[in-house]
C-alpha cells in the first residue's frame, strides 16, 4: 500500500510533476530504514537533498558603511579644490586689453629710466674729468712733499751753524 | 532602515544565498565571498529594499546573476575546483555510513549539471521552493522548469543507478 503509493510518487517526481507536500512525503520515505530495494538508488539523492539544507553562512558580514562615505567625500572636495585653482585665473584674471595696457605703461616707464641713465652716464664722463684734476692734484701735494723734506733739511742746517 | 532591522530581514535567507553559491562556484571559500558581497549590495540598497515586495526572492536572483557572472570573469579561473568541504550531519545511523559515499557522489554528480538544472534543482529540491516562486526568481515560465528541473532528476538518477550498479552488471 504505502510503496504502490511511493511508487506513484516517484512516477511524478521524475516528471517534475510532484508538490512540495509530495516530495516531502518522499524524503521522509527515503529518510527511513525500511527503503525498498528497488528504490535503494533513490536514497543518497534524496539524502544529499536534506543534507545539504543543513548547511549555514556563518562568516560575519561588516555592515559598517558610514566611514567610508566620508573618505570617497574627502577626495571629491580635494578635486573641487584643485580645478577651482586652475579654472579660476582663466575666468577672473586680465583681460588681453588690460595686458596692452600693462605693457605700454612698462615701455613708458622704461624708456624714461634710460634717460635718466644716459643722464647719469654724462655725469659720470664729468666725473672722470674730475678725477684726472685730483691726480694732478695729487702729484702737486707729493711735489710739496718733497719740497717740504728738502725744508726740513735745509733747517738742521740752518741750526748746525 | 536600521542594521538591525537589516539583519533580521536578511537572516532568514541568508543560508540560501550561500548555498546557492555554493552549488554554483563549488569551493566554500568562494561561496562565502560571494555570500558576503551580495549581502552588502543589499545593504547598500536598504532604502530601495523597503519598495520590494519579495526581498528573498530578489535576493536569490541577485544571487544566481552574480555567481554567472564570477563563473564567466576572470577570477573564474582562480577558482577551486577540487574541494574537500561535506560534513556529515545525519551519519547517526550505521546505513547512513554506508551510503555516504554515495550521497557524495550524488554532489558531484550534481556539478557536472549545467548550470540551468543546478539553479533549478537547488531552488525546488534543496530549498523547497514552489514552481511560481523560481520562476519569479529566474524569470522563466513554469513549464521550462518543469521541463528542466525533470531533465535533471533524470541524469542524477541514471547516473546514479550506474554507480550503484557498478560492479554488479
Amino acid at each position: 500500500m504505502v510503496l504502490n503509493n511511493i511508487e506513484k510518487l516517484i512516477e511524478k517526481y521524475n516528471k517534475a510533476e510532484t508538490t512540495l507536500q509530495e516530495e516531502a512525503q518522499l524524503k521522509a520515505y527515503f529518510k527511513s530504514d525500511n527503503v525498498a530495494a528497488h528504490f535503494e538508488h533513490y536514497k543518497p539523492m534524496f539524502q544529499y537533498f536534506s543534507q545539504s539544507k543543513q548547511e549555514q553562512y556563518t562568516k560575519d558580514v561588516p555592515l559598517n558603511t558610514k566611514k567610508t562615505k566620508l573618505y570617497q567625500w574627502i577626495s571629491v572636495a580635494a578635486v573641487a579644490v584643485l580645478m577651482l585653482g586652475l579654472v579660476v585665473p582663466t575666468f577672473i584674471g586680465p583681460t588681453e586689453q588690460e595686458k596692452q595696457e600693462a605693457l605700454m605703461v612698462y615701455n613708458q616707464t622704461m624708456e624714461a629710466l634710460s634717460l635718466v641713465s644716459i643722464g647719469m652716464n654724462e655725469g659720470k664722463q664729468q666725473l672722470n674729468s674730475l678725477a684726472l684734476v685730483s691726480d694732478n692734484l695729487n702729484q702737486g701735494m707729493e711735489e710739496a712733499g718733497r719740497l717740504s723734506e728738502f725744508s726740513k733739511t735745509t733747517n738742521k742746517i740752518f741750526k748746525i751753524k | 532602515m536600521k542594521q538591525t532591522d537589516f539583519v533580521s530581514l536578511v537572516m532568514p535567507f541568508k543560508d540560501k544565498v550561500f548555498r546557492l553559491a555554493k552549488r554554483l562556484l563549488v569551493s566554500r571559500e568562494e561561496a562565502e565571498d560571494a555570500t558576503q558581497e551580495i549581502l552588502l549590495k543589499l545593504w547598500k540598497n536598504n532604502k530601495k529594499i523597503e519598495d520590494y515586495k519579495n526581498v528573498e526572492a530578489f535576493s536569490m536572483t541577485i544571487t544566481k546573476n552574480f555567481c554567472l557572472d564570477r563563473l564567466k570573469s576572470k577570477q573564474a579561473q582562480n577558482l577551486k575546483i577540487v574541494h574537500s568541504n561535506y560534513t556529515d550531519n545525519n551519519a547517526s545511523l550505521q546505513k547512513q555510513v554506508e551510503a555516504k559515499d554515495s550521497v557524495d557522489w550524488v554532489s558531484k554528480i550534481m556539478e557536472d549539471l549545467p548550470e540551468q538544472q543546478k539553479i533549478i534543482v537547488q531552488l525546488r529540491d534543496i530549498e523547497e521552493y514552489d514552481f511560481a516562486e523560481i520562476a519569479k526568481m529566474l524569470d522563466m515560465n513554469e513549464t521550462a522548469i518543469r521541463v528542466n528541473l525533470s531533465r535533471a532528476r533524470k541524469t542524477i538518477r541514471e547516473k546514479l543507478t550506474n554507480t550503484h550498479q557498478y560492479g554488479i552488471k
